[in-house]
């Protein structure tokens, strides 16, 4: 046993150094030339940080694009699904009170034109993100609470899509905070 | 085409593309030929030096095991005292507190394992310390224990009578240098600039548009997620894993971190034909795996672009598949690719919840785990492959009345014995304790514990049977994915989850080293007409047999119990 656990000890000893302790220091190192220098990008707005640009937000209020639900209510140090499978019955009951909820809140609106996204939690309950959909099944809500113009939510969205990367792969999406900062923008013009 | 196909296709693709010459250089690196990587060379001279290593002193299969557990016995001792006593040590701006015992032991051994099951919340259960020292360390030396485990039995398969197996640490060390390390850096400095944090930074906070105050976790992490991918491991920085938008910021990212989970795994089996100079073995065997695979992520695909009949039922649209637990920049079709990729290569990284997905995911993801060879985890994932080779090999031989030979040597019963008792283990260990966790659940539910039985499950019905007979499939694979409702945070979960890892881990590697080692010193038997070809298509087909029957006939019965009656009982 001695003579494997000497060599043991110091060959852990010297991989803690390498691995645990310059490898990552080098990639902090490269980490400061990329936007957000290591520390995560963050979004100002009227000369304040508002919001992390991956990070999703609660927005629940009629005036804003309504963010995804959230198992943590978008706790940022604390991220979980809610870890409901499919045949759950109280998960089922939850789901249907956010769609009479939505509808609630966005008459004019059936469900067959909610996207199960807008009722469902993500799987960080952190999700920054809605599929185009997501955004413009929303649009004659923001815009009677506004008093704006459809279309001025509509091209909104449009300029806040994401296509998918290099245009091929992978679903398009919209930015939530991105989407409420063009919104009251628009108030301000 | 359907933007989300078109990224799985991409991803798959570019994997294999990768794996090829991948695995050409890592048969050159272990056959000691150069390679543009040489200036290594003499920093691992100068880290021999200083352990007081001589790596010319070839070992036999006994002396490599000997070496292997006495420098993982050492890494749980430091493990478990480490996290024990976590916030005493530096490198905590979170100021989070030491863990339980219980959940310490759970986690030093989920670690060590290469299982990374996280019975606790990076967030709030870790410190930055305890994340680098403990667990980047350990991500990087669990999967070069796996790495070196096979680089024996590759040897043993290559070399005529001998019971000189090359040098465990010489192996150890180049898999780190060589491979780990190098494409860990490459990927981490994708992920860095695309947002993942890398900073040692405590929390941040900032005010919402709402009016929210929000605390935000971050930490140096691009380097762990990096190594978590590339070697099999899966534990991750933050408690939801590569479904945060700091550990998986994009869709970019997330072709970067799926093709690390695979390429590894892939690679090996080059690795095999180029080092043994047998490519057309392993041909067959890439063609096995790649048909479980396959066949695999097409059913749990399908199932989650389809979308939940249970949401359908209430009226709602699902133009983007089932969502519950999925994130919008990722999609059902690539949640489902990654949970398949995970499962295979007893990665257990999640990009989705799994509790959350259909149940015809949930087959197919603990399929992949009660199977664990299809590509398999790195090096593991070929010895459990092994196993089931020496198994057709002696099956076969019976068939058709030829002496059971593989490469040259006759397969016997003293090896046959271990075998069975290896490929046997796994559903015992899954099998037997889903039973035990069940019983208890179902007779003793208020029993007077910190966490009462009946509160362990976060669904009724079959579902909930579901996330215990994930649990015990996915420690005993050394997976770590979980289907997180489960509360596995208590006396009970973790020691039982630790002890399952601990021989799902250990065991499976000694056999296989074991069985090459003393196929290795037997007389080697020239190929005659009488010998039965392994490098065939024929026999690829007789391993799937093996695995299929092996896994199926020990298996179906709980999966039926399980996600199989969920699927049916889903309108």
């Amino acid at each position: 046993m001695k003579t494997y656990l000497l060599p043991s000890i110091k060959i852990t000893v010297i991989l803690l150094v390498l691995l645990a302790g310059l490898y990552p220091l080098a990639i902090s190192a490269i980490g400061k030339f990329t936007p957000g220098q290591g520390d995560g990008e963050t979004i100002t707005y009227k000369g304040r940080v508002v919001g992390y640009a991956n990070i999703g937000q609660k927005f629940t209020k009629d005036e804003y694009f309504n963010s995804r639900p959230s198992a943590v209510d978008y706790n940022a140090a604390g991220s979980a699904g809610s870890n409901k499978g499919p045949t759950n019955p109280d998960y089922l009951k939850d789901v249907e009170k956010r769609i009479t909820e939505f509808m609630k809140h966005n008459p004019g609106i059936k469900r067959s034109d909610i996207p199960a996204e807008l009722v469902t939690a993500s799987g960080s309950g952190l999700d920054p993100d809605l599929s185009p959909a997501g955004a413009q099944v929303q649009i004659a809500r923001i815009a009677h609470v506004r008093g704006i113009t459809a279309d001025q939510v509509n091209n909104i969205i449009t300029d806040n899509t994401e296509k998918p990367l290099w245009g091929i792969f992978g679903p398009a999406k919209v930015n939530v905070l991105k989407l409420n900062i063009a919104l009251d923008e628009l108030k301000k013009n | 085409m359907n933007t989300e196909y078109s990224g799985i296709i991409l991803m798959y693709a570019a994997s294999v593309a990768l794996a090829i010459p991948l695995g050409k250089y890592i048969a050159k690196v272990f056959n000691g030929e150069k390679t543009w990587l040489n200036f290594m060379a003499p920093l691992e001279r100068l880290i021999f030096k200083l352990s007081g290593i001589d790596t010319n002193k070839e070992m036999n299969w006994k002396q490599h095991l000997k070496a292997l557990l006495t420098i993982n016995c050492l890494w749980l001792f430091y493990t478990f005292f480490c996290l024990l006593k976590q916030s005493h040590l530096p490198l905590n701006p979170d100021g989070n507190p030491d863990q339980t015992p219980d959940l310490a032991f759970n986690t030093a051994i989920s670690f060590i394992t290469n299982t990374n099951l996280q019975d606790y919340s990076g967030e709030t259960g870790a410190t930055y310390y305890t994340q680098l020292f403990v667990f980047t360390f350990l991500h990087f030396v669990s999967a070069a224990t796996g790495f070196a485990a096979m680089m024996v039995v590759f040897r043993a398969m290559k070399d005529k009578v001998t019971d000189k197996l090359g040098n465990f640490w010489d192996y150890f060390l180049k898999s780190i240098t060589r491979v780990l390390l190098p494409i860990s850096i490459v990927v981490a400095v994708i992920l860095a600039f695309n947002g993942t944090p890398t900073s040692y930074k405590g929390k941040d906070t900032f005010i919402s548009m709402q009016g929210d105050t929000v605390h935000v976790s971050r930490g140096p992490a691009a380097a762990m997620i990096a190594i978590k991918q590339v070697g099999t491991n899966g534990g991750g920085w933050f408690g939801a894993n590569s479904a945060h938008p700091l550990e998986n910021p994009n869709y970019l990212t997330n072709i970067v971190e799926n093709i690390s989970i695979i390429l590894l795994p892939i690679a090996l089996v080059f690795a095999l034909g180029f080092y043994l100079n047998k490519k057309k073995l392993a041909w067959v065997i890439f063609g096995v795996m790649t048909t479980g695979f396959l066949i695999l992520a097409y059913t749990s695909i399908n199932a989650e672009v389809g979308g939940s009949p249970a949401m359908a039922h209430l009226g709602v649209s699902q133009p983007g598949g089932a969502m519950e637990g999925k994130e919008v920049r990722f999609g059902a079709a690539a949640s489902a690719f990654w949970g398949v990729c995970t499962t295979v290569t007893s990665n257990g990284s999640v990009n989705a919840m799994h509790d959350s997905m259909m149940p015809m995911s949930g087959v197919a993801q603990m399929f992949d785990m009660m199977i664990n060879a299809f590509y398999g985890g790195v090096g593991v994932g070929y010895l459990n492959f092994y196993i089931f080779i020496i198994i057709a090999v002696f099956i076969s031989g019976l068939m058709v009345g030829r002496t059971p030979e593989f490469m040259g040597r006759k397969i016997e019963a003293r090896e046959m014995k271990i075998a069975s008792l290896i490929a046997l283990l796994h559903p015992f260990l899954i099998l037997v304790t889903t039973a035990i966790a069940s019983y208890i659940l179902v007779h003793f539910p208020t029993m007077n514990w910190a966490e009462k039985p009946s509160a362990w499950l976060n669904n009724p019905g079959f579902h909930g049977f579901s996330e215990i007979l994930y649990q015990f499939t996915s420690s005993s694979a050394n997976n770590g994915s979980g289907y997180e409702g489960l509360g596995d945070n208590s006396i009970f979960w973790n020691v039982s989850a630790g002890v399952v890892m601990f021989l799902g881990r250990f065991l499976p590697i000694i056999g296989p080293v074991a069985i090459a080692g003393i196929l290795a010193n037997k007389k080697f038997v020239p190929e005659s007409a009488g010998t039965l070809k392994t490098d065939t298509g024929t026999f690829g087909v007789m391993i799937l047999a093996v695995i299929i029957i092996v896994a199926a006939l020990s298996f179906f019965p709980a999966l039926t119990l399980g996600p199989i009656a969920e699927h049916f009982s889903l309108k």
